[in-house]
């Protein structure tokens, strides 16, 4: 099995026990550097995969949430070769398929390549930028899928359909549909005609769809599982987390 | 991606580039540009495009765009022989007036040119960054034209050094939305703005104020800007008698700069100098001089030169003018100085200082900070180039500086004391 078809396996898994694939996000070293590994085992206990965010600069698709988690992060001494060092320490423990979410410019930065050798060494499954969209996305794409690595594809509620079709058939892994037209971190609730939108996205895709933005309770999990295999929980976790609380007890309380 | 060039290739690109075939259809100058957007803003970029395509150089809407240049703005700008100026640095020195144009600065025909777009793609509000406040203020005025709500972010930091365009900004219509968020500057305003525009994509036009940003962006400014170049070339034959051997602007993001040389592109004999802020040093944080010492890199929708540390994040600017604070630069910038027809310089926020004072005494002009380092990198080339035809760029008026100037001492008699 490749890389990134470990990803569709697993919440395919949870699916088949009756549950909804869980996507938790953290992002890497938050809030505490020291306790990474620890909180990424919990998380990832708790998870069917885990998406694990690489701090940047210049996070223009979030909320203050996610912004406040990366800048800390940095200050930290996050970085993407910190993250794959850890992940390399931590020795294969972790078997819930990893994805990672970064911006553009630390992969660039890194080198494609490089990026893909070291996910593959590492567990990370697949990718996801927001700030890549698939018309720039060949080269990246072309290093990652060397390696079996995915590139997972977003859709949105702005998405046409021709488009979505598009992106569903370049997608790998699961096909991410961003349930609002708008950053991540929002509490103004997930949009009425939700419930179509999702719809329509798992109609058109060939791999599992996991819906994210604006995912916090157990509620909003049901909600979207009655539409398609996963919910990814950001935002709501990351608060979790700078509270100071404990991210299995609350990922347990969504399941 | 590479954005390095063997001399073929930059030739054949420089060819293209005069002949006014880039960006090609992916919004690419050579390894640079392109469009590097959330997907939830791609079918605003490409509602964007199309609109570009359908209207921008139509006779009817360059026939509205003109009329207002002409009537609202007040163009053509002066051109100005600087004699005093010229006796000083022995050379030859004249100032393509944007000062003069409407709300004080050349941002203004960027601001009408996309209002008018915005106007005619449906958008029900218009939201803009801002730096200097210049863009802000020129976005305010243009919406007040137009008709449509204006929604300004500014960086905190910016808000503080650049008041008095927060009350103009205020005063001609808009809301204006401090951001506290990353280096609380232009680049964190640039962010803040495309996290409004995510919210409401189909409703918002982003008048973006600089010759940056994903592609069609970086193009558009350039041709709303363009009439700087234009204008100057024309006036420099009719009252100079000739083309300039050089000409400078200032550099931030490059949109005065894109606007006077492009232009001139053609005229190969005219020796183009971009001058980026060279802060208080040459380390990481102390300056703005991206072109200078950045990398290639992806920030803000485009593949450019930044300045960023080993790990890909973008680094902190310091300059003592707002509007050349900003970590990136326009992609079409990291192309001509790729392909070797514009070279880039940098001046100190002493050199600026000391260039704005000269040119109050010498010629009764308060220029910008920003504009004042283009000054400030002309009158050293002068010196080594003596009795040359100089023309530069005066991209904006100082007024709005006089909360930074007022930290420095003013210097009585400076003329007979040096």
């Amino acid at each position: 099995m490749l890389p990134h078809e470990r990803i569709g396996d697993a919440i395919a898994r949870a699916n088949k026990e009756g549950r909804t694939g869980l996507v938790p996000f953290i992002t890497a070293g938050y809030p505490d550097p020291a306790e990474f590994i620890r909180t990424l085992k919990a998380v990832a206990a708790a998870g069917d995969v885990v998406e694990l965010g690489v701090p940047f600069s210049d996070p223009m698709a979030d909320g203050m949430t996610i912004q406040r988690s990366s800048f800390v992060a940095i200050e930290n001494g996050v970085t993407l070769r910190w993250i794959f060092d850890q992940l390399d320490a931590a020795g294969g423990k972790i078997e819930t398929p990893l994805v990672m979410m970064s911006y553009l410019n630390p992969l660039l930065s890194f080198g494609y390549e490089n990026l893909a050798k070291r996910a593959r060494e590492t567990g990370v499954c697949a990718f996801i930028v927001p700030d890549l969209p698939l018309e720039e996305s060949d080269d990246i794409r072309a290093a990652l899928e060397a390696e079996g690595i995915g590139l997972i594809q977003l859709v949105t509620p702005a998405t046409p359909d021709a488009r979505l079709r598009l992106l569903a058939g370049a997608s790998r892994g699961f096909l991410y549909a961003v349930t609002i037209t708008g950053i991540t971190g929002g509490d103004a609730g997930l949009p009425a005609d939700l419930a179509s939108y999702l719809d329509k996205v798992a109609s058109l895709s060939n791999l599992p769809v996991c819906a994210g933005f604006g995912i916090r309770t157990a509620e909003d999990v049901v909600n979207v599982g009655k539409h398609v295999a996963g919910a990814i929980v950001g935002s709501a976790l990351v608060e979790v987390l700078e509270r100071g609380e404990d991210p299995a007890a609350f990922l347990k309380s969504l399941r | 991606m590479t954005a390095v060039l063997d001399a073929d290739e930059a030739s054949a690109l420089l060819d293209a580039s005069i002949a006014g075939t880039l960006p090609d259809k992916r919004g690419r100058f050579g390894p640079f540009g392109g469009r590097y957007v959330p997907e939830t803003l791609v079918p605003a970029f490409e509602r964007l495009e199309q609109g570009i395509a359908r209207y921008l150089h139509t006779d009817e809407f360059q026939a509205e765009f003109k009329s207002e240049l002409k009537n609202w703005v007040g163009r053509p700008t002066a051109l100005t022989f600087a004699p005093r100026l010229s006796a000083r640095w022995g050379a030859e020195v004249w100032l393509k007036r944007e000062d003069l144009a409407h709300t004080g600065a050349h941002k203004i025909n960027n601001a009408i040119g996309q209002a008018l777009l915005a106007k005619r793609l449906g958008a029900k509000k218009i939201i803009a960054e801002t730096g200097a406040g210049q863009h802000g203020v020129a976005a305010a005025a243009a919406c007040a034209r137009v008709g449509l709500p204006c929604r300004v972010y500014m960086g905190a930091v910016d808000i503080k050094r650049q008041a008095p365009n927060v009350d103009r900004m205020l005063r001609l219509g808009a809301e204006v939305f401090p951001v506290e968020s990353g280096d609380k500057t232009l680049r964190a305003a640039i962010d803040e703005a495309l996290r409004e525009w995510v919210t409401d994509p189909a409703n918002t036009y982003y008048l973006i104020g600089s010759a940056v940003g994903a592609h069609p962006y970086p193009y558009l400014v350039r041709e709303l800007q363009s009439v700087i170049g234009r204008e100057a070339r024309e006036q420099m034959i009719s009252m100079a008698g000739g083309l300039p051997d050089v000409a400078f602007a200032c550099v931030g993001g490059g949109s005065n700069a894109i606007g006077l040389f492009y232009p001139l592109l053609g005229d190969r004999d005219i020796q183009l100098i971009g001058v980026e802020a060279g802060g208080t040093g040459d380390g990481l944080g102390q300056n703005a001089a991206t072109l200078a010492t950045g990398t290639p890199g992806v920030l803000q929708g485009s593949y450019s030169i930044i300045l960023q540390d080993e790990n890909g994040n973008v680094q902190e600017t310091h300059s003592i003018s707002a509007g050349l604070d900003y970590s990136g630069v326009g992609p079409e910038h990291a192309f001509l100085q790729a392909v070797g027809r514009v070279t880039y310089v940098s001046a100190s926020d002493s050199e600026a200082l000391a260039a704005l004072e000269e040119l109050c005494e010498l010629e009764g002009i308060l220029t910008a900070l920003e504009t004042a380092h283009a000054y400030a990198a002309a009158k050293k080339w002068a010196k080594d180039n003596p009795g040359k035809r100089i023309l530069i760029g005066n991209s904006g008026r100082g007024d709005k500086d006089m909360p930074t100037l007022t930290q420095y001492p003013v210097r009585t008699n400076a003329n007979a004391a040096s």
